[in-house]
């Protein structure tokens, strides 16, 4: 039987057109982008012509599109990136906004940061749903707030964020400083698990910085995308030539980028795919709470994209499912102790309130646009008597 | 998380799993809230003292000769063992491999089995799951631990 994959946030498939325009930069544009002669400038344009479909696909400038290289790097070059250019001019320490359920490369950057004495942070709890309330982001504001930074999609629930809202009341705010000559504050969000599903307009969002990845859409990985608006200050954290606009050095990706640029645009022949995925998550979800007692789900319900589902089972533990499914040759994964290497339980879900011994089995199942009906039917089928197993042997009664 | 192939056996294929309703002695170790919890159940058997085993005990463990599970005629010993777990992948191959030690063994060589000796049977468990060894230890310790205190109180009365 063939494997089945539901471990899409992790990382996806990358797609054949991808694999094809990744291998053609390759065979025909291998030049280094910097070069002046032709075969330089062949690769030149072919970086540009990908910087040109990542700026539509954002609604931008093409002068505000960075390739880095991949989704941490984005984060860590807008978040350090902004500490360290601001602490040269505001007063005081700069103060960060951000989130308990953040992915790691936001959080411990920020931690980091705050530890070595460079900011001062704030981390905002989430409400039971996972949640950010854009009111608590408009409380924690701060005279030296230089920086926002809240995930657009959870990566373990697929709970979303209301970054539009956000942005609007930091807008707001920023309009109030203009006129005073204060500080301003500039928002970053992480929407890597978002980029394939929700809406990518900067100005919609009234983001400054926004990360995302090729390969959680069917593209390379090793290859990200920050987008800088114009005039937001950020420090370079990788130095050397004047790539990037001066802002990541280092020759450029450009098969990577390529297959970025060629994911985008098989996104755009997609658009129909979300309904689908969320009607297959839906009838995931339904069928799991239906036929497995003491199944839970974790997150929003409504405030969420579409591919994920995070579920917790009672009395069954996530690495032991996980396992299991994948002795049937069924991927998915777990934001519980075991699997991610460390013995705590998921921060995503104690965040949200969620007590250890549910969080300890909770399992993430990730769709993507080739995931099918069968395959769902197939995990519908083949999980309860794998939790009913598990249970059998746990020493608890449920 | 790579696991050995005895691990993996010993997870998909789980001996001694269950429980014991008249046990002689229960032990209960881990709590749900680190994720693994592991309850053990033994019967414990007299078997006659043969000559083999007894100069096989003595040798290994001279202080054995001393032990309340020993007489000249008699040794106690672990006629059954089985557990029930709630925890990962190698707290349920470590609790089925401890029970596969524990089998047969006298309460002396039962007591002994340790860490390293469930580790050893099992190929070596990744660096990240070696607390699940010392929890299967630590179970069969306890259970054995409660027939003693069991033993001694109706001794008492």
């Amino acid at each position: 039987m063939n494997k089945i994959y539901l471990d899409n946030a992790a990382t996806t498939k990358p797609s054949e057109k991808v694999l094809a325009a990744m291998a053609k930069v390759n065979e025909e544009a291998w030049g280094n982008p910097s070069s002046i002669h032709t075969i330089g400038q062949n690769a030149n344009s072919k970086l540009h012509e990908a910087r040109e479909i990542v700026a539509d696909f954002l609604n931008c400038d093409f002068q505000e599109v960075l390739f880095t290289g991949g989704g941490s790097e984005s984060d860590n070059l807008a978040i350090r990136g902004i500490a360290q250019s601001s602490q040269l001019n505001a007063q005081g320490k700069p103060h960060i906004i951000t989130s308990e359920t953040e992915h790691h490369a936001v959080l411990h950057t920020v931690l980091e940061l705050e530890k070595g004495g460079v900011i001062e942070a704030t981390y905002l709890a989430p409400d039971s749903d996972g949640v950010i309330e854009p009111n608590s982001v408009r409380e924690a504001l701060k005279k030296n707030t230089v920086l926002v930074t809240l995930m657009y999609v959870n990566n373990e629930t697929g709970v979303k964020n209301p970054i539009a809202e956000i942005g609007k009341i930091i807008k707001e705010e920023n309009e109030k400083r203009q006129s005073g000559d204060q500080q301003q504050i500039y928002f970053h969000t992480d929407a890597v698990q978002a980029a394939e599903w929700e809406d990518m307009n900067v100005e919609s969002l009234g983001v400054d910085l926004l990360t995302f990845t090729g390969h959680k859409m069917h593209g390379p990985k090793g290859v990200g995308v920050l987008y800088v608006r114009k005039g937001t200050p950020i420090k370079p954290q990788i130095t050397g030539g004047g790539q990037e606009f001066k802002k990541r050095a280092g020759t450029e990706n450009v098969a990577g980028i390529a297959g970025l640029a060629e994911a985008i645009n098989e996104l755009k022949a997609q658009s129909t795919k979300h309904k689908t995925v969320e009607s297959l998550r839906d009838k995931l979800v339904a069928e799991i709470v239906k036929n497995i007692p003491d199944a839970i789900i974790n997150g929003s319900q409504t405030m969420r994209a579409p591919h994920i589902a995070n579920i917790s089972f009672i009395n069954a533990e996530g690495e032991a499912i996980i396992l299991n499914l994948d002795f049937l040759g069924i991927a998915v994964s777990s934001g519980s102790a075991c699997t991610s290497k460390s013995l705590a339980p998921s921060h995503v879900l104690t965040a949200m309130g969620i007590p250890p011994e549910k969080a300890h089995g909770s399992i993430r199942f990730s769709l993507s646009r080739y995931t099918t009906e069968e395959e769902i039917d197939e995990v519908i089928r083949v999980l309860p008597p794998i939790i009913k197993k598990l249970r059998e042997m746990s020493p608890f009664k449920s | 998380m790579e696991y050995s192939k005895e691990v993996l056996d010993h997870f998909y294929n789980p001996r001694n799993v269950g429980e014991i309703k008249d046990a002689d002695g229960v032990g209960q170790v881990g709590n749900v809230r680190c994720g693994d919890v592991m309850y053990v159940y033994i019967k414990v058997g007299r078997r006659p003292l043969g000559k083999e085993s007894r100069v096989k005990s003595s040798e290994k463990k001279p202080q054995t000769l001393n032990s309340k599970h020993l007489t000249d005629e008699f040794e106690e010993f672990i006629e059954d063992i089985k557990f029930k777990t709630l925890g990962c992948a190698a707290a349920i191959a470590t609790s089925s491999m401890m029970t596969e030690l524990a089998k047969g063994k006298s309460i002396d060589e039962a007591k002994s089995i340790s860490r390293d000796d469930i580790n050893e049977a099992l190929g070596i468990l990744p660096k990240q799951k070696y607390h699940c060894s010392i929890l299967s230890a630590d179970g069969i310790q306890k259970a054995i631990e409660d027939y003693e205190n069991k033993k001694e109180k109706s001794a008492g009365k």
